[in-house]
């Protein structure tokens, strides 16, 4: 218990560091547009891929589980985007995020601290949380554009599997896509991505900035960090939507 | 010069610097030696500041790192060069960006001005020509010059060496502690190397601290290390059977 303890306090106080002595501005700007690169551009063929089939499978389900004749077609577009906006996008993204997001800062933190990077970032006076960390933080705040292609990209695949598949037409997919619309569904799923992006780009970073040992406890840093990220992902998941949406 | 005044270090209940004082020379090459577990790195990383010693005092020239604040001891690491046991290159960074680093960090210089002076240290250290390869793109010596010509790009008016010699073949370890030598006295700057090599100890032992469970046990140069009696050092000085060799044959001629 004792343990846990300590590792929030730890967590917290990275935090601390992390907004504090700040590197040279110009050195900073490189890094972040770096890390845009790695984090969100060098994320998006997967974020697409998965998207795509996954609102495909939605829409197909829910296809073949609404036999009934009384119940309008147009529920599947509206099922597929209830689900995509609400829960997929946003929560089920970030959770393959942390697999993949998660572990590289993990690693890649975890290997610069192995082979005593970090020490020497320190020794020269740099704040090594504030050169390694910040910078993810920010470029993960691009995170939404990466949900926001994920609902676009899995309603086209709802979409599509949808009317190729034979199970809809065009005009019941996008009827029902616009039935009972509440904007503020939205809303709340950008506020859940914003918490998740930190969640992503701090709970990693973490493990790998205060990894102990060599080569293999980087790989386990990077499992532990996946697992703690999704665990710590659901649990606000459900604290957010019981505060905006209960 | 660094002085160190009565030094204690602990780890939980382990006790690792037993209450340490002793005074590092500018412009020499001052080695900390001892066996695996005597407490040399640890000593090191307190220099560095990287520990902080429950009692005792750090001194560079006349303030001690203790009393300085924030700002002070990040002005002061400005003035530090570290050449670390593994080299520690940024992997992400080409070798001339890695040489570049404390330039682009700490000046403001134009990007011509900070290649020239990239180009004068790799050519100090005897690399040209390796300005775009990565780190493992280069040999384990190539790495260690590197981080040498890292450590005195911004004039740094003290250098710490952890094992600088550690993976490397004869040779080039030779050829790494002459840089080292060469670079003390040609920037007459403080250089602190820690090392259970006894090739260093021979070569650039110029002050030499000996270090056992965490006790000062002896000091002196590397001249004197080959004449003491003290039971400590000449168990580790003849542990080897070149050593013993030379010893013999020492005490043959006397």
């Amino acid at each position: 218990m004792t343990g846990y303890i300590e590792d929030i306090g730890s967590y917290f106080l990275m935090l601390k560091r992390t907004f504090g002595s700040f590197t040279k501005r110009s050195v900073l700007k490189e890094l972040i547009l770096k890390e845009i690169d790695d984090l969100i551009i060098g994320s998006l063929g997967i974020v697409v891929f998965i998207s795509f089939f996954v609102g495909g499978v939605i829409s197909i389900q829910t296809a073949l589980n609404v036999s009934n004749p009384i119940i309008p077609k147009s529920l599947i577009g509206f099922a597929t985007r209830q689900s995509i906006i609400l829960e997929f996008a946003p929560t089920f993204m970030s959770i393959i995020m942390a697999g993949k997001v998660g572990s590289f800062i993990t690693s890649s933190i975890g290997s610069m601290r192995v082979t005593e990077q970090i020490d020497a970032l320190e020794v020269m006076g740099i704040n090594s949380l504030n050169y390694l960390v910040f910078p993810k933080i920010i470029a993960l705040l691009c995170f939404p554009f990466v949900i926001a292609l994920a609902m676009f990209i899995g309603i086209c695949g709802g979409l599509l599997a949808g009317v190729y598949g034979g199970f809809i037409t065009y005009t019941d997919f996008t009827a029902g896509l616009q039935e009972d619309f509440e904007p503020f569904h939205l809303v709340y799923a950008f506020i859940k991505t914003f918490v998740f992006a930190f969640i992503l780009a701090t709970v990693p970073s973490w493990q790998g900035y205060y990894m102990k040992g060599g080569a293999l406890e980087v790989g386990k840093a990077s499992t532990n960090s996946f697992v703690w990220t999704s665990v710590l992902i659901i649990l606000a998941n459900f604290i957010i939507t019981q505060l905006l949406l209960s | 010069m660094i002085k160190v005044d009565n030094i204690k270090k602990r780890f939980g209940e382990e006790e690792i610097l037993k209450g340490i004082s002793t005074v590092f020379h500018k412009g020499k090459t001052n080695l900390i030696i001892g066996q695996s577990g005597s407490g040399k790195t640890v000593m090191l990383k307190c220099l560095l500041g990287l520990f902080k010693p429950e009692e005792g005092l750090i001194y560079y020239e006349e303030k001690a790192i203790q009393h300085m604040n924030e700002e002070q001891q990040r002005d002061l690491r400005e003035e530090i060069g570290m050449l670390f046991q593994g080299g520690a290159l940024f992997d992400s960074m080409n070798i001339e960006e890695n040489v570049m680093f404390p330039l682009r960090m700490f000046t403001k210089q134009k990007k011509s001005e900070m290649l020239d002076r990239v180009n004068e240290v790799l050519s100090r250290v005897n690399l040209e020509g390796v300005n775009k390869k990565y780190p493992a793109e280069i040999s384990g010596g190539m790495q260690k010059r590197v981080s040498i010509a890292r450590a005195i790009v911004n004039r740094p008016k003290y250098l710490f060496c952890d094992e600088p010699n550690s993976g490397l073949d004869p040779k080039t370890a030779t050829v790494i502690d002459n840089l080292i030598q060469e670079i003390t006295h040609e920037f007459d700057i403080t250089t602190v190397v820690v090392t259970h090599d006894m090739n260093s100890v021979m070569e650039i032992g110029e002050n030499i601290v000996f270090l056992k469970n965490g006790v000062l046990v002896w000091q002196g140069n590397n001249t004197d290390i080959f004449n003491t009696d003290n039971v400590d050092v000449t168990d580790f000085v003849y542990s080897s059977d070149l050593f013993k060799k030379i010893r013999e044959i020492q005490l043959k001629e006397r």
